[in-house]
């Protein structure tokens, strides 16, 4: 078939992905440099929108607080796997970041003396671990919506550049340096080839490869998968976060803040069963004791009518707190259930979340081209889809909306600084040619298998085996289906051969890109024999600092995946047992 | 169970005009139109084209014509609508691909109203103070999620395409009623323009459209009366007398 055309462009910085982290650090970046964001939605369609409960801050506003008790939460709350300096920075940020987006506009619930309010979240906690902390600063039950759509007024006053609808094909890294990136433009199906001095990804998580997830469809970790392609590096790929309270059947998130304020779970007998779990800090505990303790309630047979899921009871906070401070999620569960939170009791089950895992960065959001010390010149990585390590083994709630925003401005700063002193990198001599090469391998076959069967037999496979509860044998069987996933991708065919908006190649370039990166996850969690945060392996159930206490770096050889290993950065708060 | 659907296609590299196609597809009566629209996709034509992303509500991709109203397809269940579901792209703006318009114009006009807080002061080291009776009015319009259902519904625009349209009056309102913004001034002009509020003919197509349940009419009475309250008052503009609420209390 006859090559796409092909489009030039050139920018000083390139951002790929246009929610929180990317939108930051284009506002960050473009006060000095010429700046393009290339997004595969409208920007205001990003993920980063469908947040709810609030964003972490110690602003102490309506009790005591400090960013170093904030440290410790997220440290323990990551199972200390978390790196304690980029932590550290994380939460000393946070409080100067949520006046930055108050002053930006963003309109956050007050208290009665016109401070941003605040209110509980899971794992957070004052004077390390003793109770719960008012620490989640929050706008009603859509926080992250309205972190974005500040984010994206102010690029808008800012005049950044947008490509909107635009898709990841190809990173183009030569010599240990990024000189740009490659996309589809999804209207008139060109290729874009954009030469820049540096590139930061923010695509986001990849909770499409599972059956169950909160995570939008459109979730499919392209940046992340692009650049594992092109040797970067994962780390911490075995760790994916389960939020407890996803909208059975539909995995739809109920956000935390319910539970903030004051809902409880309770199993088909109606018992509180967070209380044998967690005695202390209850239903508020971090959410991969909580998505663990529904398993196995379930398991035990104590699921609602026997079937697999619990319930999550709002009823005793009155109508006037739902409708006043959850009002999307009363509204999502009477449309989606036909249930109504005031009186009656809301099914839910864990629900795919969050990618604690990512492409490894420093502080300043470079990716580490060995995963470990040394900067791949002119790539950043921020948010979701970079693992900086702030989140470890387990993200705590309202932490990733914190992270968008530090680590986004982070990068948005040192891309701008750092490319005064940089030259123009060398463009290889065909840019294109993998991309072209990528498109034309799915829409030229005759004829071949559909990526829409291939997407639910994955997603099948990572629910059953790589979710909440995972086991040696499981995790062979679901390398075993993951590799004839990834054959049978070989023989897919785009029947659609449109080259405006054409949604079915589209779909099939985002299977390939969850293909790779579930391969990587399901290997690195069959090397990791204990049990941390959301790994939790049923053959291995302790965690085993003496092994294990270590970040994996997922790398792509010769079609094998091949693991090594970092030290995780402890400087506060050496490792200790985890209760709550 | 099995249910019809017809779907407004268009595909521009081979068809003239837009075409109904109808489908005979399994479904639940939980399920939501998007589902539905998922399954004719992967499972009978891959090449229908629609845009979604989060699924519930939220992202605002999926705004089409359902059953003759504007309607997210994420959030209309296949049990409370009569078959066939018609489908079909929002009016108002070219049909690029089956159920996708050009969104270019709407985000145009969003634009003209300059959505975003201005302030001449200096920010304080900490929060600006706002008290929860300040907050609570722009409350409401905070929640658009830009999805073009209110606009692309409204009898004014389908007249006159230059028609600003609801939501980016919507969008002015939520900075207009903002106690701590400073820019009615300079959003005034766009606003009292011919293509401006005054177009709007209060015929509530837009609130019944809105999927976050934004009282989007109001909404837009509320700017037209301040810009009376702008052209009548002796001492100057008067918006930000018009707030609600004096300073917190603290």
């Amino acid at each position: 078939m006859a090559p796409r055309t092909v489009v030039r462009h050139q920018f000083d910085a390139v951002i790929v992905g246009a929610g929180g982290a990317g939108l930051m650090a284009a506002l960050e970046a473009s006060k000095r440099c010429r700046v393009a964001v290339v997004s595969k939605l409208y920007p205001t369609r990003s993920h980063t929108g469908t947040a709810q409960g609030g964003i972490g801050a110690a602003l102490a506003n309506v009790e005591p607080d400090s960013w170093e008790w904030h440290m410790f939460d997220t440290v323990k709350g990551s199972d200390y796997l978390a790196d304690q300096d980029a932590v550290e920075a994380m939460c000393r940020e946070a409080v100067e970041v949520v006046y930055d987006l108050e002053h930006m506009g963003l309109p956050f619930n007050r208290t009665p003396e016109g401070k941003i309010d605040q209110r509980r979240f899971g794992g957070h906690t004052k004077e390390f671990g003793k109770a719960p902390v008012r620490r989640s600063c929050y706008a009603a039950d859509r926080t992250g919506h309205m972190i974005l759509q500040t984010l994206y007024q102010q690029c808008i006053k800012q005049q950044v550049t947008f490509f909107d609808e635009y898709h990841l094909l190809d990173l183009l890294i030569e010599h240990g340096r990024c000189a740009g990136l490659v996309a589809l433009c999804l209207a008139t199906g060109e290729l874009h080839v954009f030469h820049a001095k540096s590139v930061l990804l923010a695509t986001g998580g990849f909770g499409r490869m599972f059956k169950v997830t909160s995570n939008a469809y459109t979730l499919t970790g392209d940046g992340c998968a692009v650049a594992f392609r092109r040797g970067v590096p994962l780390q911490d790929m075995e760790f994916f976060q389960f939020h407890p309270t996803g909208i059975y059947g539909l995995g739809i998130l109920v956000t935390e803040g319910a539970r903030g304020e004051g809902g409880v779970l309770r199993n088909g007998r109606g018992e509180r069963f967070m209380e044998r779990y967690a005695p202390t800090l209850l239903d508020l505990a971090p959410r991969d004791m909580i998505s663990r303790a529904i398993y196995l309630e379930i398991r035990d047979g104590r699921g609602v009518d026997g079937k697999d899921y619990v319930h999550l009871d709002l009823r005793h906070l009155g109508r006037d707190v739902i409708e006043g401070k959850l009002p999307d999620i009363a509204d999502f569960v009477r449309t989606y259930l036909g249930v109504d939170p005031v009186k009656e009791l809301v099914p839910v089950q864990p629900t795919a979340h969050y990618a604690m895992g990512g492409l490894p960065t420093t502080l300043e959001a470079q990716v580490l081209a060995d995963g470990v010390s040394r900067p791949l010149i002119g790539l950043y990585a921020a948010g979701e889809c970079a693992c900086v390590s702030v989140h470890g083994a387990n993200r705590l709630g309202t932490n990733s909306l914190v992270d968008i925003v530090v680590f986004g401005r982070r990068g948005g700063r040192h891309m701008a600084n750092a490319l005064a002193s940089m030259d123009w990198p060398t463009m290889p001599a065909a840019p294109e040619a993998r991309a072209q090469d990528l498109i034309g391998r799915l829409t030229s076959p005759a004829s071949g298998e559909s990526a829409a069967q291939i997407r639910a037999e994955l997603q099948q496979i990572m629910m059953d085996h790589v979710s909440v509860f995972r086991v040696g044998d499981g995790l062979k069987e679901a390398l075993g289906g993951l590799s004839s996933l990834r054959s049978r991708y070989q023989h897919v065919a785009v029947r659609d051969r449109a080259l405006q908006f054409n949604v079915e190649l589209e779909e099939a370039l985002e299977l390939g890109y969850l293909l790779d990166l579930a391969w990587a996850t399901a290997v690195a969690a069959l090397a990791r024999t204990e049990s941390r945060g959301a790994h939790s392996r049923e053959d291995f159930p302790k965690r085993d600092d003496a092994n294990w206490l270590k970040h994996s770096l997922a790398s792509l050889h010769d079609d094998t995946v091949a693991l090594a290993y970092k030290p995780v950065r402890i400087t506060k708060f050496p490792p200790k047992e985890r209760t709550y | 169970m099995e249910i019809r659907i017809k779907i407004q296609r268009f595909d521009p590299e081979r068809d003239e005009a837009p075409h109904w196609r109808q489908y005979q597809v399994g479904a639940q009566p939980m399920d939501r139109v998007l589902d539905v629209l998922h399954t004719v996709r992967w499972q009978h034509d891959g090449g229908l084209a629609f845009r979604r992303s989060c699924g519930h509500g939220i992202c605002g991709s999926d705004a089409m014509e359902i059953n003759g109203r504007n309607r997210l397809a994420c959030k209309e269940l296949v049990k409370s609508l009569r078959q066939p579901i018609t489908v079909a792209p929002m009016r108002g703006f070219r049909v690029v691909k089956d159920l996708m318009v050009d969104m270019t114009a709407f985000f145009e006009k969003y634009r003209a109203v300059r959505p975003y807080l201005m302030t001449d002061d200096a920010p304080p080291e900490k929060e600006r103070l706002q008290s929860p009776e300040q907050r609570e009015r722009y409350d409401d319009t905070t929640k658009c999620i830009l999805c073009g259902a209110c606009t692309t519904a409204c009898p004014s625009f389908w007249a006159n395409g230059k028609f600003l349209g609801p939501a980016a009056i919507v969008q002015a309102h939520r900075f207009l009623m903002d106690s701590r913004d400073q820019g009615a001034e300079q959003r005034a002009g766009v606003l009292n323009d011919a293509s401006g509020v005054w177009r709007c003919r209060t015929i509530f197509n837009c609130t019944d459209a809105c999927p976050r349940g934004i009282q989007v009419t109001k909404a837009i009475g509320d700017v037209k009366k301040l810009l009376v309250a702008r052209s009548a008052s002796p001492d100057g503009p008067p918006a930000r007398a018009q707030r609600a609420g004096g300073p917190p209390s603290a």
